[in-house]
């Protein structure tokens, strides 16, 4: 483990759920990266919002349904999930449509708070540009 | 500057391999520190030793082999990944009951906790891929 040294990361999700492994295998680096400690949040932006679609149904494609791990983020600390407004409204997707994702505020007495912040992409490049560390899938 | 790499697309289909190559090559040639060079998703394809390319084209594994030999740098396979894609180590390629393992000289197949290390550890991380 690093000594002590704590950055911003931000991992940015830019593919639909199911057509390539990139948001799997990017949200095994989040969950896998969160037990370092480091001040973490996620983008998703372009068919990324795809990702957090409720009611995800891959059966018939034989590719695991994996959109119910996004439920575990809270846990693992990961609780500022970024969805760019534009993204969303571009494809037809309102806040309605996404999961409702939450996390245990431990600073409030445990209260129950959604994880997903809707932005507009001008809010999303300030958040961006504060980061240390941007990883893209 | 303390530069970490992530190659995250397979050799030849894809330019990041090489383009990530030639940035590391650069950043040696003028002074700077390569932390480690970290192979995801297909970019785990990289580092089997079974890659045979045609006689007139560049030798993509071997040189990142060689760039490992030459500079000591770190090559990280991702292990999940790897399993995925059919890379292994011997030590992989025992636990599986594989007749062979297929790593390239210079790599080693670690955790993606090797990435976000490199990530804190870098001054920049920068990725390579679609």
């Amino acid at each position: 483990m690093s000594d002590q040294i704590i950055k911003r990361f931000m991992y940015i999700n830019r593919h639909a759920p199911y057509g390539t492994i990139y948001p799997v295998e990017g949200l095994e680096v989040t969950l896998i990266g969160a037990a370092f400690e480091q001040d973490v949040c996620m983008a998703f932006i372009d068919d990324g919002v795809y990702q957090l679609k409720k009611n995800q149904d891959s059966a018939a494609t034989g590719i695991k349904n994996f959109s119910r791990a996004y439920r575990a983020l809270g846990d693992y600390d990961v609780t500022r999930l970024y969805v760019e407004r534009e993204s969303l409204e571009l494809r037809g997707l309102s806040e309605e449509d996404l999961m409702e994702l939450t996390y245990e505020d431990e600073d409030d007495d445990w209260a129950e708070k959604p994880s997903i912040q809707i932005v507009s992409g001008a809010e999303l490049t300030n958040l961006i540009a504060d980061q240390d560390v941007l990883i893209n899938f | 500057m303390k530069f970490a790499l992530m190659v995250n697309e397979g050799p030849y289909t894809h330019q990041s391999s090489d383009t990530a190559w030639h940035f590391a090559k650069a950043a040696l040639d003028q002074g700077h520190e390569i932390f480690r060079v970290f192979f995801y998703h297909d970019g785990v394809n990289n580092g089997t030793r079974f890659t045979v390319p045609p006689q007139d084209d560049r030798h993509i594994v071997n040189r990142w082999s060689e760039l490992a030999r030459e500079h000591d740098v770190d090559l990280v396979v991702c292990i999940a990944a790897a399993q995925r894609r059919g890379i292994m180590d011997e030590k992989e390629a025992k636990r599986h009951g594989m007749d062979s393992d297929n790593i390239a000289p210079g790599f080693r197949i670690s955790g993606l906790g090797q990435l976000i290390e490199a990530g804190i550890q870098a001054d920049r991380l920068l990725m390579f891929g679609d």
